[in-house]
């Protein structure tokens, strides 16, 4: 019965279309987008929650003060406009008058104010808000941020996920620092977002509906949206393919990509990831062994051919990639790669002092933190093999058994894969910042010390102008391309995948789904 | 030993059982390298340092190992199986969600599987080098051999890809609207491939007994006295010989009560089932302590409970079996 309904209804609907036809690319208002989230939500609170998995319900459920366009320019969300001091050192957000939490709340400059001290408090990104020293708010709808130093990552941590706007009244009931545990970042979520939360079930589903007095008239177009949770990807492949699923993204496995892509009702990208900038990379401890030697690194560059990971490994799904900032960024600045040649490899090798004795240059370890880079870690063994180094594969029993290792130097090389989370001083700076040696799980692993670097780093941070900027970040990628302490070769391949005929205006700007998806429509 | 005696006994056993697990589990968890506070890091992206210690402070994760233990231990007897480090929610209700969907699953697969493990052992028991007889094992030891995993993968690739005869994952579809019914039959449509992927492997083992000892029972005396008598065919197998043959079926089924509930682990994470299985697998894979550790209680007390239900329907298919010892 459910069904002849609904092909009354479709028929109506396209009877309207017909008649209609003339507005026929206009988005169309109402509907279930039923779409996918990889992994279980560890939170819903994206302010005191990282991660892809919380960024999209968190995107949904909290609006951020700007939004990106997919030409990495802001956009106005819940700033209606925004001016940076011509010192760089106070930020004001001229707030939209309109907006209100889904409680009714009106949104005001003390809420922008206390979720900065939040995630100041809370989120795992230190560098994000770290130059902010206060927030004033002269009126309910202006509040200013007032910066130690000149702080330009400020854009894109504003943008996002990265700075959610929670409401005090509801979230400043207790402790600043007690917020990561507060019983309403996975119940009665209050944000002022698109979409408010009718239900969390841990293990099942998310699911959201539009918030009827979401600040931007006429959005969002979809009534609802169900975030299954289906974690086993080959499950995920079946669900798109037989329809049960609209859309998902950060898909990043290459076969089922490929296996996708042949699927005639749906549209696979890798388009919309450049902000969330994941990196594949061959990782080098710099502080030990033979590997503390530049020509070394460089001769494993040189011995490891990433055509062969591009196409037997990513199968074509992987775009190279050759410094520490992803390609789609403003900032990525390419360098010439190390192209496989294994005779300057030797030559650099009997250069560094390690000639062959007894069939054998030296001996290295590779680790790897996830069963999905196994191949990639089989080939690098292969591939030195070729120059006479011996490489033993250590694998790790978990995620925290790698990481330990990873945190504490106790590797020679291994395989990691790492994020740009948007600005370069965000996700980039950790991996080569001096000061940052051995902090932990993607931290400066490598134990990488150049001071230049370091320099460099602390200018292209507090630099204001945005071509000195690129500049710097450009001499910046120079100088790691070419003292290797980690060999980059691909960006891991997320893709969107989404039924065409179904879903119209797919998120695809620079964070993914980490975005709020008011402008996404059903068909 | 009456009924009451042989239970207190029981719960005795049970209890020292539960300690062993948990303080083996947490000595165990422990001697791993790495702990929570890198997963976390991991969920989020990554975590500067200071966060990092921060986790560890909260969690106690840098008190001695003892001082630990003796805290999980110390909250354990007054029946708090504490927050879980990963969803900071308190286990036993992350559990307790948790239970009734793999309960559902595993109790169904493990009737599945003895119903007609039972039933296709009659069959091929009777015609022992027959067509059928060959046909039986050959489905049994296939699904004994093949891993979940990929059994369940192969059932969704034919009946949710080419036929569109049953949904992919889950447990129901939130976008179905409907009363009582509705939703029931909604569960029963997601549960029967994950039903028939668990029971695959126990097929096997319930058959292949029957098998075996029907062709028992089928030689004994008693059953060619049935036959001299004059009683037809059907009766004698069915109600005198399997009678006979049941017992050491139940027996088994009993003891593989623990590897349905492991099983169940894999095929929850094929179809997105979910239970326990599929929160023992992201705690595993999290080092969440305080929530692998009351998964393991949990499913060491389904055990139990299985166990002494077995004791039971021992008694009641052969009364020459007295007390539940």
């Amino acid at each position: 019965m459910r069904h002849i309904f609904k092909d009354l209804m479709a028929a109506t609907a396209l009877a309207s279309i017909v008649a209609t036809a003339s507005y026929a690319d206009e988005p169309k208002k109402g509907g279930t987008l039923v779409t996918v989230l990889g992994s279980n939500v560890r939170n819903l609170n994206s302010a005191v929650q990282s991660g892809i998995v919380t960024g999209f319900p968190g995107a949904q459920l909290f609006a951020s003060p700007l939004r990106y366009d997919e030409n990495w320019e802001p956009q106005p969300y819940l700033a209606e406009s925004w001016e940076t001091s011509e010192d760089g050192l106070t930020v004001t957000l001229n707030l939209v008058k309109n907006a209100k939490f889904h409680d009714g709340t009106p949104l005001t400059s003390t809420d922008v104010a206390f979720s900065v001290e939040v995630i100041k408090a809370n989120h795992p990104f230190k560098s994000m808000f770290a130059p902010v020293e206060t927030v004033e708010t002269p009126d309910a709808h202006t509040a200013v941020l007032k910066l130690a130093k000149p702080h330009p990552a400020l854009m894109l941590a504003m943008s996002g996920q990265l700075m959610s706007i929670i409401p005090k009244h509801i979230y400043g009931d207790g402790e600043i620092t007690d917020v990561k545990a507060h019983p309403r970042n996975n119940e009665n979520v209050v944000g002022s977002g698109p979409f408010k939360l009718v239900e969390f079930k841990n293990g099942e589903h998310v699911i959201l509906e539009r918030f009827d007095d979401f600040f931007i008239d006429g959005r969002p177009y979809l009534d609802k949206i169900v975030m299954r949770i289906i974690t086993d990807p080959a499950a995920r492949a079946i669900a798109y393919e037989n329809g049960e699923l609209h859309m998902g993204a950060f898909e990043s496995l290459p076969r089922i990509i490929n296996r996708l892509k042949g699927v005639d009702s749906l549209t696979v990208t890798a388009d919309g990831y450049g902000a969330i900038g994941p990196l594949d990379w061959l990782a080098m401890n710099t502080s030990k062994g033979p590997l503390s030697n530049v020509k070394v690194r460089k001769a494993i560059a040189y011995a490891v051919d990433k055509n062969f990971i591009s196409k037997a490994i990513m199968q074509g799904t992987a775009s190279d990639s050759t410094t520490g900032i992803h390609p789609d960024s403003p900032f990525y600045a390419a360098q010439d790669g190390y192209d496989l040649d294994l005779e300057k490899a030797a030559e650099l090798l009997d250069e560094a002092g390690f000639p062959v004795k007894d069939g054998t240059r030296m001996s290295l370890t590779i680790d790897f933190g996830w069963p999905g880079v196994k191949p990639q870690v089989e080939y690098v063994k292969a591939a030195l093999k070729k120059v006479d180094i011996n490489v033993e594969v250590r694998s790790s029993a978990d995620f925290p058994t790698w990481a330990k290792k990873m945190g504490t130097g106790d590797f020679d090389l291994s395989w990691d894969t790492v994020f740009n989370w948007g600005d370069p001083v965000i996700g980039v700076h950790r991996t080569y910042d001096s000061s940052n040696i051995l902090k932990g799980v993607w931290s400066n692993t490598q134990s990488y010390s150049n001071a230049r670097v370091d320099e460099l780093m602390a200018m292209a941070a507090v630099e204001t102008d945005d071509v000195k900027r690129k500049a710097l970040y450009a001499e910046f990628q120079a100088i790691i391309a070419d003292e290797v302490p980690v060999y980059h070769t691909n960006t891991l391949p997320y893709h969107t995948v989404y039924n065409t005929e179904k879903v119209g205006n797919p998120p695809i700007g620079i964070w993914g789904t980490s975005t709020p998806i008011d402008m996404t429509y059903l068909k | 030993m009456n009924f009451l005696q042989t239970l207190l006994v029981r719960s005795i056993y049970a209890i020292i059982l539960l300690l062993a697990v948990l303080v083996l589990n947490f000595s165990m968890m422990h001697l791993a390298p790495g702990d929570v506070a890198d997963t976390i890091a991991q969920a989020n992206g990554g975590a500067d340092a200071e966060v990092l210690e921060a986790i560890r402070t909260e969690y106690g994760l840098d008190q001695p190992f003892l001082v630990q233990l003796g805290r999980y231990i110390g909250n354990v007897m007054q029946l708090n199986l504490g927050y879980s480090f990963y969803y900071r929610e308190p286990v036993t209700e992350l559990i307790l969600q948790r239970l009734p969907a793999t309960l559902l699953l595993v109790f169904s697969a493990q009737i599945l599987a003895l119903l007609l493990g039972v039933l296709l052992g009659v069959i091929s028991a009777q015609k022992p080098n027959g067509i059928t007889s060959h046909f039986v094992t050959f489905i049994a030891l296939f699904g004994y051999s093949a891993p979940v995993f990929w059994t369940g993968i192969l059932l969704l690739i034919g009946f949710s890809l080419q036929f569109q005869w049953f949904p992919v994952a889950g447990m129901r579809d939130v976008t179905i609207e409907g009363g009582f019914f509705v939703k029931t039959w909604d569960v029963i449509v997601h549960l029967i491939l994950p039903m028939i992927t668990l029971a695959s492997v126990f097929l096997a083992l319930y058959s292949r007994l029957t098998r075996a000892t029907m062709l028992e029972q089928l030689r004994t005396d008693y059953v060619r006295t049935a036959y001299a008598k004059g009683m037809p065919h059907r009766k004698v197998v069915y109600q005198h010989a399997l009678k006979n043959a049941l017992s050491p079926v139940i027996t088994l089924a009993g003891l593989q009560f623990s590897a349905v509930i492991s099983g169940a682990v894999l095929v929850e994470a094929v179809f997105s089932w979910p239970g326990l299985g599929t929160l023992a697998f992201t705690s595993i894979i999290a080092r969440d302590t305080p929530t692998i550790l009351g998964i393991l209680f949990f499913s060491a007390l389904v055990v139990i409970i299985g166990n002494l239900l077995t004791d039971l329907a021992q008694k009641l298919v052969d009364p020459r079996i007295g007390g539940i010892e």
